[in-house]
């Protein structure tokens, strides 16, 4: 659905990978979790503890807490607002986030 | 002309006039602005009465029958009123954070059955504890906690809103945002001075929190209280983890966690403050340390009216019949007699003798 703009010139050193949901995604250094995810197929974020209907990133500047994502090691924070980096590990939020000494 | 008039449209006047409008066939609630100071929307939500009345066994008793009231109630108010207002009534905890806790609430439960028969509250093992909270650890402070039979929660904005539309679906009239100046008395009746026009009633019910004490002055009534600023802070919603209800924390139907409550001295200052956001946070994450991952993502402040002795305060003008007043802190809890007992009271049924122990009277008495 989204693409980046100067997709033939990326050079392979300006990329990280990051991993959503256990999958490889190649993302540019500088860029957010967000921006990375709206560049896959299936871009939506998480389903909400309500209904459970899914959600995408939607605003891009950290007010509409659409795009809310698990981030190892940070918890539930919005994606629009983390940076990637090589190697972090994200899930999709799958309704309402499980509490206990497992998690 | 009406047969009662409530002014005030938070949980207390709402639950009293809801209650009023089976008895009487026309009565009138007066409610504020929005912008009023609403203790009924800033509320925790506990129906609570495992600390109340040591040392004032009628407010124990009184507790005691509304928290057992409030199971048919709430099937009552969401029939008539047509609104979910996620009661559960599984019973409720007091965590203790170390010995002294323990102790101090010790003290409390045997002042408390020294007062009545069967209390239906006891203390619990931390070992206790842990099987009634299989989902998620105890922090290594718990000692043990008391635990209510009785107690529970509710949607305090949903059990608001069902008062109010119950009221009006049994027949009642609600004006809004308007504001009472002043109430005269000539020929036995009441004439409410609002803005721009004058309500006639033959009772009259003041019921409006801290706006009270200047309307109930005037008609021989006097109110003492102070008010107490309370701050509470939620957190995202996760699954269901938190079982039963605690004094301080609860997990609501929707699956946020409530955690509660400051009681700070700062006159009419509804600001909220980090330090208190610290410091709740803090006392969570020691009772249940997973808490520490969870996100806070709303804090509020709301202000309770603090009456000397805690307990509400029923007031029947003895110069002015037909006038009341009712101002308390635990207006969820006490809902449920609010709108029976105490309704059909004011509507001249049954008799006050029981409700005179809460008059602001029992002030006045000098320890001999």
């Amino acid at each position: 659905m989204f693409r980046l703009l100067e997709d033939d010139r990326g050079r392979m050193e300006s990329t990280v990978t990051i991993e959503i949901d256990g999958y490889p995604v190649i993302a540019r250094i500088g860029e957010t979790v967000a921006s990375a995810l709206l560049r896959e197929g299936a871009s939506w974020s998480r389903t909400t503890p309500v209904s459970g209907a899914r959600r995408a990133p939607y605003c891009m500047m950290g007010v509409c807490f659409e795009c809310l994502m698990l981030v190892e090691g940070e918890g539930l924070v919005r994606a629009c607002q983390t940076p990637v980096r090589d190697g972090l590990k994200v899930e999709r939020q799958m309704g309402p986030r499980k509490v206990g000494p497992s998690c | 002309m009406f047969d009662c008039v409530v002014i005030g449209g938070g949980v207390v006047g709402s639950a009293i006039a809801y209650g009023l409008a089976s008895h009487l066939d026309s009565v009138l609630m007066i409610d504020g602005r929005d912008s009023e100071p609403r203790a009924a929307q800033a509320n925790f939500g506990l129906v609570w009465y495992q600390s109340k009345g040591v040392g004032m066994p009628a407010y124990q008793r009184l507790s005691r029958l509304a928290v057992e009231e409030w199971r048919s109630f709430s099937e009552e108010i969401e029939e008539t009123g047509g609104i979910p207002i996620e009661f559960a009534g599984p019973g409720g905890l007091t965590f203790c954070l170390g010995d002294q806790e323990l102790e101090a609430r010790q003290t409390i439960l045997s002042r408390l059955a020294g007062q009545m028969e069967r209390t239906e509250i006891g203390m619990l093992s931390r070992h206790e504890l842990e099987r009634l909270y299989p989902g998620i650890r105890l922090g290594k402070d718990v000692t043990g906690g008391a635990f209510s039979a009785l107690d529970g929660h509710v949607n305090p904005l949903r059990l608001l809103m069902a008062l109010q539309q119950g009221f009006v679906n049994a027949g009642g009239t609600v004006h809004r945002g308007r504001r009472v100046d002043g109430i005269e008395v000539c020929g036995g009746q009441f004439r409410l001075h609002l803005k721009r026009s004058v309500v006639h009633a033959a009772r009259v019910v003041i019921a409006a929190g801290e706006a009270s004490r200047v309307l109930a002055e005037p008609l021989g009534m006097t109110l003492p209280f102070t008010l107490q600023r309370g701050q509470i802070l939620v957190t995202e919603r996760v699954g269901p983890v938190l079982p039963y209800p605690s004094d301080r924390i609860r997990q609501t139907a929707g699956g946020t966690i409530m955690i509660g409550g400051t009681k700070e001295n700062v006159g009419r200052d509804t600001g909220t403050t980090a330090n208190a956001a610290a410091s709740l946070a803090a006392r969570a994450i020691r009772v249940f340390p997973d808490l520490a991952r969870v996100s806070a993502v709303r804090q509020w402040s709301g202000r309770r009216v603090i009456t000397p002795d805690i307990a509400p305060i029923y007031e029947r003008s003895s110069r002015f019949p037909g006038a009341y007043a009712c101002i308390c802190h635990s207006g969820v809890t006490l809902a449920a007699y609010h709108a029976r007992g105490l309704a059909k009271r004011i509507a001249g049924y049954g008799s006050w003798d029981d409700v005179q122990k809460f008059s602001a009277r029992r002030f006045d008495v000098q320890a001999a």
